[in-house]
């Protein structure tokens, strides 16, 4: 059965009391100075408006809440904002501009570009209720950068919850912008 | 985009005489008129002479918005309904923008009517319900291009035509509806002669389309009420009572009032039972009011608060499992639901009788968006914003708390992460605007998962026994199916005559096929409150009915499938008294389970150990079937294949309707393997998705193969029908793999022990 999603908060960040936390998100440099203990999840939400993360539970079982943590999956609802001193965070809003490999420069406003799995889920219709889509591809981004060409059971790694039951329609949508990615970069 | 409201005002009348024809004349008479319009999206409104009616809106570049009225939960009623509009009025989809519409009520003399016609999601109804007056809207609105573009070219509309958001005239002249839109707003024009298209004109009915709100999911935009702030809104969460029906003994306030951004406490009364389940809050609580969602849930984190038991506090479901047992000793005490024949004289006649049980424990729902409530509210007015299947619902709540009539009250019911029925309560709307009206200031309440899991209205506990008597071919001659259950009708203002309503249907499967069957039900007292959860009732008959139907076929050493289809007999139409009738077809469930069992390739013997179960249901007038072929090697099941054909009537949109079989699938065997709600010392014992399991991606067949009936028949629902015939067709098939009889859910902890 399947692992639950990897909460793997730690990287070069040190914990300090209520010193100023500076942090990337989304290539925008972020100064948090609140409590330092606030998780990222609601840092993201409730202070900076980016409501693309989503909350659904409070163990890190579910995986809604996935963001790339100098580039690992990383569960926001599990991280304190201490713990991201520098950190390098993206979210699903910055997902279309995060393409290990892609030297794009970000897209402006009005240009509609997306990252291949964001284009993959919508060509596969890899979507009901839409809630816990941004912790899906958040997972599929970072399972993508570590496996190129990802098997089936690669995919089964991928232990984020969805109750709407769209779990194959993922598998498809994941696959197929694994290929669009691996024939960009060749 | 800008909006001239001074513009609309001035033409209301105008505008309101459109609004009348296009709505099929829904409820629009001269007290309208007086009506303001703020019910209208803005994006709606536009001026005037670019509207028609209240669901339509073109623009001079050639841009549509149509508005979708029933709430979407992710069944897909924003893309069908709006497509059915659509494609009547032969828009060009490209073009068109879909806006969710908020309640729309009109308050004549203190009764509330639907302008829009109905705006809730239950029962799998939404498509049955827009089939009609969707098409209609489209109708009317390419009339009224195609007299306007006749006006303009002096010629008679006989001799046009429209495609793609054009009139096209038979020399080839063409007229955008960008164009046309105010003209065509300004004609007269009376609808009744006004004619659908078609089926086979069809170019987006039946076509697969893609969610509307696709892009705005992939990239985090898509704004759920969870998502929203209303500026200056305080977040409240709420530390409620975790006992089935406790009081507060002693609260603590002070460390919850020290932590930094916490505002203010406030109390929630115990409800008092005045008010049915689901209108009012349903525990006890302290609300941490604050200024940010994490100060909230510290300042809960910090309030101290000893609770009081009550009546329920032995309350367990070990004691509802003997209190069962107890009941279904006696089938005289139950009431009878059905009864056919005489089934104790065949019971006292025959010595081949099979019996067996199974129960089914209460399920919560766990929508992946928590529950959330957004209010705001004066002396004269509401503003609501919350995750609703049920805005009528919700309406009435607010309006028995704030005395205000319906115009007064705004409520907007944006995309949901998930329903399930969950959402066609409103006890959190209950609880947001006491909140609200006690602090003088705009809230959203927030729920956390354990909340969720602790205050859910479940769904019910169940116990099924079936006896069947069969005579010396094995042909079933005798049923009794007794069902020892809670009620989601129990505290709802229902009659107590009434409960069994809920959890019995009287002509449901196999009854009518057998010449002498009997139906009881016994309830069970609960201190848990129960409530609608994904096809209801159903979820459970058809466990203990389609394992049943198995057990009797290998009993008789019969095919199951050949049993089934020998049941339903000749193809015909029996009466169906309930939800989803009038008459159930059972050619039409015969010819799902024949297109399931070919497509699993049923009569092909497995010979490496792998079993085939199947199953059928019919739920809300639309049918079913499941198969699967799973294995069990080294105590582990596998899925091998999962296969599900359905019967819904006309497809709208094929993309949607396989997401929700496929999902529904899912959805039915994530709750069967691991799902469990149970109580013990008077209160739930599942805190966190860690105890309360979810199948995972890895934990599902990587491939539900769904098959739908070409129909030309209305449409029905697709949302809830493929959830039930999931869970008995895997237990069906686990039997075949391994001999192991599942008669208790969850089914993982069953299989275990057993094997």
């Amino acid at each position: 059965m399947a692992q639950e999603p990897q909460v793997q908060p730690q990287s070069k960040a040190q914990t300090v009391d209520s010193v100023p936390i500076a942090l990337t998100i989304n290539r925008e440099l972020f100064v948090h100075d609140g409590d330092p203990e606030t998780p990222l999840l609601w840092y993201l939400r409730d202070d900076l408006q980016l409501t693309g993360t989503k909350y659904a539970c409070d163990s890190g079982t579910c995986g809604a809440c996935t963001v790339l943590v100098n580039d690992k999956a990383t569960l926001a609802c599990q991280v304190p904002m201490s713990k991201l001193i520098n950190a390098e965070v993206v979210t699903v809003e910055g997902l279309a501009d995060h393409w290990p490999g892609n030297k794009r420069p970000p897209a402006t406003a009005d240009e509609r570009r997306l990252h291949p799995l964001q284009q993959a889920f919508i060509e596969h219709d890899a979507i009901q209720c839409g809630y816990c889509q941004p912790g899906q591809l958040m997972a599929a981004a970072a399972l993508l950068a570590r496996k190129p060409k990802p098997s089936e059971r690669d995919l089964d790694g991928i232990g984020n919850l969805c109750r709407c039951g769209i779990y194959p329609r993922f598998r498809a949508a994941i696959q197929q912008a694994a290929t669009v990615m691996r024939e960009s970069s060749t | 985009m800008t909006v001239d409201r001074g513009k609309v005002g001035m033409n209301r009348r105008r505008f309101l005489q459109v609004l009348a024809t296009s709505t099929g004349g829904m409820l629009i008479g001269t007290r309208v008129l007086a009506q303001d319009l703020a019910w209208l999206p803005l994006e709606l409104l536009g001026a005037e002479f670019e509207t028609l009616g209240p669901y339509l809106r073109i623009e001079p570049d050639g841009r549509i918005f149509i508005g979708a009225r029933a709430p979407d939960m992710g069944q897909g009623t924003h893309t069908a309904l709006t497509r059915m509009i659509a494609d009547e009025f032969d828009a060009d989809w490209t073009k068109v923008s879909v806006v969710p519409m908020r309640l729309a009520v009109v308050d004549i003399d203190g009764e509330v009517r639907f302008k829009l016609g109905p705006q809730d999601a239950r029962g799998s109804t939404s498509m049955a319900q827009g089939w009609d007056d969707m098409r209609r809207i489209g109708a009317n609105a390419r009339a009224r291009m195609l007299r306007a573009a006749a006006n303009v070219w002096r010629t008679r509309v006989a001799d046009l035509h429209c495609e793609q958001s054009k009139v096209i005239a038979a020399d080839g002249r063409t007229l955008a509806y960008g164009e046309l839109a105010a003209r065509a707003a300004a004609v007269d024009l009376d609808d009744t002669g006004i004619s659908l298209k078609a089926p086979r004109a069809f170019d987006l009915i039946g076509q697969p389309a893609g969610d509307v709100d696709a892009l705005a999911m992939v990239t985090g935009q898509q704004r759920y009420s969870i998502d929203r702030q209303l500026g200056d809104a305080l977040v409240a969460v709420i530390a409620r009572c975790p006992y089935l029906d406790g009081r507060m003994a002693h609260v603590d306030e002070s460390a919850a009032l020290a932590v930094p951004g916490v505002v203010k406490l406030l109390r929630i009364e115990a409800p008092d039972g005045s008010e049915p389940l689901g209108t009012a809050q349903l525990a006890a609580g302290v609300a941490v009011l604050a200024t940010s969602t994490w100060a909230a849930l510290m300042g809960r984190e910090a309030l101290k608060i000893d609770w009081q038991q009550r009546r329920w506090a032995d309350h367990s479901s070990a004691a509802l499992a003997s209190a069962a047992e107890v009941a279904l000793a006696q089938p005289t005490s139950g009431v009878v639901v059905r009864r056919d024949g005489d089934v104790d004289a065949v019971f006292a006649d025959t010595k081949r009788t099979l019996e067996a049980s199974y129960q089914l424990p209460f399920l919560a729902h766990v929508t992946m968006e928590p529950l959330c409530c957004l209010v705001r509210l004066n002396d004269e007015h509401v503003e609501i914003e919350a995750a609703t299947q049920d805005p009528g619902a919700v309406l009435a709540v607010v309006q028995r708390l704030t005395g205000l009539s319906a115009s007064a009250i705004d409520i907007r019911f944006p995309r949901m992460g998930g329903g399930f029925g969950r959402r066609l309560d409103s006890d959190h709307v209950a609880e947001a605007v006491l909140l609200a009206q006690a602090a003088g200031e705009p809230i959203k309440l927030m729920w956390t998962r354990e909340d969720d899991l602790v205050h859910d209205l479940y769904r019910p506990f169940a116990v099924h026994h079936l006896r069947a008597a069969l005579d010396r071919q094995g042909e079933l001659i005798g049923w009794r199916h007794q069902l020892a259950s809670t009620s989601k009708n129990a505290r709802r203002g229902i009659p107590p005559g009434q409960l069994w309503m809920s959890e019995m249907y009287p002509d449901a499967l196999p009854a009518g096929m057998i010449e002498n069957l009997e139906l009881l039900w016994h309830g069970l007292e609960t201190g848990v409150g129960c409530g609608n959860w994904r096809a209801p009732g159903h979820n459970s008959l058809a466990f203990a009915v389609e394992c049943f139907l198995d057990e009797i076929a290998h009993k008789g050493k019969r095919d199951p499938l050949e049993l089934r289809l020998q049941l339903l007999g000749e193809p015909r139409t029996l009466p169906y008294r309930g939800f989803g009738g009038p008459t159930f077809d059972t050619g039409r469930m015969a010819k799902v389970l024949q297109l399931a069992a070919d497509t699993i390739e049923w009569t092909h013997r497995r010979r490496n150990g792998n079993g085939l179960g199947i199953a059928c249901h019919y739920t809300f007038g639309s049918y079913a079937a499941h198969a699967f072929e799973v294995s069990i090697r080294q105590g582990k099941l596998r899925f091998h294949r999962a296969v599900c054909a359905v019967d819904v009537g006309r497809v709208i949109n094929p993309l949607g309707v396989d997401a929700q079989i496929a999902g529904a699938t899912i959805d039915g065997l994530s709750a069967a393997l691991r799902q469990a709600i149970t109580i013990k010392h008077g209160q739930v014992q599942q805190t966190s998705l860690d105890q309360y399991r979810m199948a995972r991606s890895a934990d599902m067949p990587r491939k539900i193969e769904v098959i739908t009936v070409d129909s030309e028949r209305d449409p029905t629902g697709a949302g809830e029908v493929g959830l039930p015939s999931a869970a008995p067709a895997l237990a069906n098939a686990i039997f075949a793999a391994s001999t192991v009889r599942i008669r208790r859910l969850p089914l993982l902890p069953e299989l275990e022990r057993l094997l």
